[in-house]
């Protein structure tokens, strides 16, 4: 891609997406057009599930398939099975840059997916399926996490309905932050906080060398 | 008699079991002259004898019934008198083994029949019947609480003229006798007692110490101290054990015998019940008779010991005498100290109360800088020597190997670094330093709820993975974890040990969740050991270094709480913690923080605040305050008083008010220009700050630069006027003791004189607790250096009761008092006035010139 044409898209994809500087507009754009180039051709449509959940898992730390396809889902607005570029940029914002408030939308978006804006028992119990280890028997392991879901319950359904909403969930973790990935991993791991924007700043750096 | 019972007689120290007469010299005399005295009464008093007793004297006899002959009328458990009172009842009545006698007539022939055991008699009736004259008397007689109270008896008694009461009056009469003569010749019997004193026991031990060892010729394999700390009196025992005269406590083994463990006190040495195994604590009670001196009971103990002693004593002597001349001058000064005690009975019963209390009171702690606390300093630092053991069997091991195998000069060096971490705890300990008793719950006691359902959490987190522990953390903390109740529950389900496993992985949000429970379940002192023992501290000092700013304050937070005891702050310092903690000071500079906190996250201010809570704690310990100081942490504290946050100037006050009573930081106090900032918060609204302020400049006011500057900064009137507000008592304290040290400068004084202060503190010598009554006192001794001040006392009418803290017993208020008084006492008209002379000021004078013969401490 040529740079002006790169230049008008970070320029368009800056108007929507603020916390990211230009600079670091382009290095993600960039970084997009070489995950979607195949034999040297880019893909117009862009990142599919499974490179993306290869990303999640490799650069973000993320293990549960389940939880990495429901986050595809949330960076996947338009439901076309693949990320376009203004949605890859979208998602890594809240991501990376994300205030409370939209982390808090993003992770709910995450956990309640079936669409009714609940998250409801038996999605909290398959989301937390996984959580234990060494059960011994099935029918134990399932009591086990029975008894977690109505920990969960009793933490945050404030209402009373079996089910949590997003007034419930906002409530529970502005309460306790350590709540906002209750039902596992959909953000990246804290230290990868730390590391990445240090490796794209000089990315950064890079990048504005070879424009000038 | 019933003074010279409750007040000579030796009884066993209270708290093993029921109170027992102990078989003295003093007391034995005690006893024969009350059986001399009883055998005589039928003849000497006939008359008196038949007096029927107010209440009966009971208690468990060894006499059988048979023993009883003509006079009595004898079954095979009960024996009565024929002998009976108007109303038909015997007076002497015994059914084994209970005798209640209600006549000396009785008395005198129950002793005549008891022949050879009549000593044992008489010491159960004695130990049986405690308070022996209002039994005989009558309660309404029974006003025994001063000297006098024999003659009061008499006052009361003379009043009425019926024949009976006439009676009644000579037995009263006839006891108080008693009691004078036996007084009398327990005086006697004490001033021939061998008095041992810390310099002679000491001597003693340091020779018997180069003739032991190993090998045919030594007198003794080793002779060694059970605690290695010596006060400044020259004891080693802990203070409580000092009330009962005991100097320390040494380890001998003898060649041909086993170890013993022995008591020196000043009446004597002999065996106590020696160390109990699990803890290390002494049993004080005595074991053997009272030997003049540790040779003599060793002699009798060791054979072996004897016949090599005989081959040495030339030359022990010698040396003996050598020393003695040496130190025969220091001898005489700490000889004071001794013979304090033996003043009298009531004299020594209100110094321990007194020194209780001194230990208890939190305050007394606090207030430590003045020479004049040093008592109070001194009996933390005993106890706390005393407790060292028990706490740390390994370091005791150790330390007892350092005394005879010298060349493991590692050890040696662990071992002086182990004292002097023990000596070095500063007296501002406001720590719970006894080990409270575990409430460890049974295992099939009634278990209340919430034990269940957290065993259930601590599966979730020791089965979990990250998901569930953090679910399992947030529900936990949703219990009540100031409740000692989930504290203890937590702990008992193995709680803990997961929770401090968890700080040591990788994930983030467990460590939070973690760290936010311990933080609250640390406020219980069980759980602060629990976790020291667990290994918690050296994992959260680590995480000191995290990136997340709020796992930093976390585990600050949490080490501010565990480390209220020693050997925690020791802990932490020795894992680079302090070092750490002080970084985290510095945290609060950086001014280019983010607008938009991350997730995790929290502000510099917040982390600064934490380390400076952390460092609070730890700054209780001498050593260290010096490493807060090496690792630069006065400049940072300095850097962030200035700013406004009270929740953050709490503690970096606090802090910089504990290490003040270092003289290094003092100096740096002062070049850091502290004091302004410490006088501008005294203007706070909180009181709190006020109070560390307050004694921050309570400590530094000794110098006379910083006086300066506190008046300097205006820091004079916000001390005046803080004495108006008398609820708060800790702050009264601080801020009187600031008063105090400020007014030796008589620029100050002149200032406070202008603030109306010298009226407030008058107003201020009465109905105060004594930590306020010494400072208030002391500052008026310094006022009082001036004419117009003294004047403004007087008008006041603050000599009257100034002269009536002279009958305190608190040492440090009395020191003060009398500076006060004397420097009143300039001016006839002040004393004269006030009608003192004629008053109470020359017995006071003569209370002050005993106490002053006692010496206190220097």
């Amino acid at each position: 891609m040529d740079q002006r044409v790169l230049n008008k898209l970070v320029e368009s994809v800056s108007n929507t997406v603020k916390s990211f500087k230009k600079c670091e507009i382009e290095c993600l754009i960039r970084l997009f057009q070489n995950l979607v180039k195949t034999d040297g051709r880019i893909d117009k449509t862009g990142i599919d599930r499974n490179t993306f959940q290869e990303i999640l898992h490799n650069i973000f730390g993320m293990t549960d398939d389940m939880l990495m396809n429901r986050v595809f889902c949330a960076f996947d607005k338009d439901n076309d099975n693949h990320i376009n570029v203004k949605e890859w940029v979208k998602g890594l914002s809240v991501f990376l840059r994300g205030t409370f408030e939209e982390k808090l939308k993003f992770c709910f978006e995450v956990y309640y997916l079936n669409g009714d804006g609940y998250i409801s028992q038996e999605e909290i119990f398959n989301m937390l399926k996984n959580s234990l280890y060494q059960q011994s028997s099935e029918e134990e392991s399932d009591e086990a996490i029975q008894e977690l879901v109505d920990l969960t319950l009793k933490k945050m359904d404030y209402d009373n309905d079996g089910k949590i909403s997003f007034a419930d969930f906002e409530k529970a973790v502005k309460e306790e932050r350590l709540l906002l990935e209750v039902f596992g991993q959909c953000l990246p791991e804290a230290k990868v906080q730390f590391n990445i924007p240090n490796s794209w700043a000089e990315k950064c750096k890079g990048a504005q060398e070879v424009a000038q | 008699m019933g003074v010279a019972l409750t007040k000579s007689a030796q009884w066993t120290a209270a708290g093993y079991g029921p109170t027992a007469l102990e078989v003295t010299p003093l007391n034995e005399a005690i006893l024969k002259e009350i059986i001399e005295f009883i055998e005589n009464f039928l003849y000497n008093h006939p008359q008196e004898a038949e007096y029927v007793f107010a209440e009966p004297l009971e208690w468990k006899t060894n006499l059988e019934p048979s023993a009883f002959g003509s006079g009595y009328i004898v079954s095979e458990t009960a024996v009565e008198s024929k002998e009976v009172d108007n109303n038909g009842q015997p007076l002497l009545s015994l059914s084994v083994p209970h005798v209640q006698i209600r006549s000396f007539g009785q008395l005198s022939q129950f002793l005549f029949i008891a022949k050879d055991s009549k000593l044992k008699e008489a010491q159960l009736c004695v130990e049986a019947n405690r308070n022996p004259v209002e039994k005989i008397l009558g309660l309404d007689y029974n006003t025994i609480k001063e000297e006098s109270s024999a003659l009061r008896i008499l006052e009361k008694l003379t009043k009425g003229d019926d024949p009976e009461n006439e009676i009644k009056r000579k037995v009263a009469h006839l006891l108080y006798q008693l009691d004078l003569h036996l007084l009398n010749n327990s005086l006697k019997h004490i001033s021939l007692e061998i008095r041992l004193n810390p310099v002679t026991v000491k001597n003693d031990i340091e020779l018997l110490k180069r003739f032991s060892g190993k090998g045919e010729q030594t007198v003794l394999e080793f002779i060694e101290y059970t605690s290695d700390y010596e006060f400044s009196n020259g004891c080693r025992a802990p203070p409580w054990r000092q009330i009962h005269g005991e100097i320390c406590y040494v380890l001998v083994k003898p060649h041909d015998a086993d170890t013993l463990c022995l008591t020196c006190s000043s009446e004597g040495v002999f065996l106590n019940g020696g160390k109990t195994d699990d803890e290390g604590e002494i049993n004080y009670e005595r074991k053997s008779e009272v030997y003049k001196d540790l040779v003599t009971l060793l002699k009798d103990k060791s054979a072996k010991f004897s016949e090599n002693m005989s081959r040495q004593e030339l030359k022990f002597n010698e040396e003996h005498h050598k020393e003695v001349n040496q130190l025969s001058k220091t001898a005489k000064e700490e000889e004071a100290i001794p013979s304090n005690r033996s003043t009298s009975g009531s004299h020594r019963s209100t110094l321990e109360k007194n020194q209780i209390n001194l230990v208890k009171s939190h305050m007394a702690k606090r207030l430590a800088p003045s020479l004049n606390w040093k008592a109070t300093v001194d009996s933390k630092d005993r106890k706390s020597s005393f407790k060292e053991p028990q706490e740390e069997k390994h370091g005791r091991h150790e330390k007892t190997g350092t005394s005879f195998s010298h060349g493991r000069a590692q050890l040696i060096r662990k071992s002086v670094e182990k004292i002097e971490d023990i000596i070095s705890d500063s007296s501002s300990e406001s720590e719970e330093d006894e080990e409270s008793p575990d409430h460890r719950q049974e295992a099939n006691a009634d278990l209340p709820s919430e034990y269940w359902q957290i065993q259930k959490l601590v599966k979730y987190l020791k089965g979990g993975n990250q998901t569930a522990t953090v679910i399992a953390l947030c529900s936990m903390k949703d219990f009540n974890l100031a409740q000692e109740t989930c504290q203890l529950a937590i702990r008992d389900v193995g709680g803990l040990e997961v929770l401090i496993n968890l700080l040591d992985t990788d994930e983030v949000k467990c460590k939070i969740g973690s760290l936010k429970i311990l933080k609250e379940i640390s406020h219980n002192s069980q759980i602060r050991r629990s976790i020291v023992d667990l290994g918690g501290l050296p994992i959260m000092v680590n995480i000191l270094d995290s990136p997340h700013k709020s796992l930093k304050c976390l585990a600050a937070e949490t080490i501010a709480n565990v480390a209220k005891f020693r050997r925690a702050r020791r802990v932490v310092r020795q894992y680079g913690g302090i070092t750490k903690l002080v970084a985290l000071l510095d945290c609060g500079q950086n001014s280019s923080e983010p607008a938009q906190l991350s997730l995790y996250e929290t502000r510099d201010v917040e982390v600064a605040r934490c380390g400076a809570l952390a460092l609070w704690s730890c700054s209780k310990s001498h050593t260290n305050k010096e490493a807060i100081r090496k690792a630069g942490g006065i400049p940072l504290l300095a850097r962030l008083l200035k700013t406004s946050h009270e929740n953050m100037l709490i503690p970096v006050v606090g802090t910089l008010q504990e290490c003040a009573s270092e003289e290094n930081y003092r100096a740096a106090i002062k070049a850091e220009r502290i004091i302004e900032n410490l006088v501008k918060n005294l203007n706070s609204e909180n009181e709190q700050l006020q109070e560390h302020c307050a004694m921050a400049i309570y400590q530094c006011a000794e110098d006379e630069e910083t006086r300066d500057l506190v008046r300097l900064h205006g820091g004079l009137k916000p001390l005046a006027s803080l004495l108006n507000n008398t609820d708060n008592k800790e702050r009264l304290a601080a801020v009187t003791g600031a008063i105090w040290k400020c007014s030796i400068s008589k620029e100050n004084v002149t200032k406070f004189r202008e603030y109306k202060a010298i009226e407030t503190l008058v107003g201020l010598l009465t109905d105060q607790p004594e930590e306020v009554l010494i400072n208030v006192v002391g500052a008026l001794g310094e006022c009082c250096q001036e004419y117009e001040n003294r004047v403004i006392v007087r008008k006041c009418g603050g000599i009257q009761p100034l002269v009536n803290l002279l009958v305190g017993i608190n040492q440090a208020l009395l020191v003060n008092v009398t500076k006060a008084v004397g420097a009143c006492a300039v001016e006839p008209e002040s004393m004269a006035g006030a009608g003192l002379w004629r008053g109470g000021v020359p017995g006071h004078i003569g209370e002050v010139v005993r106490l002053g013969k006692s010496g206190w401490p220097s």
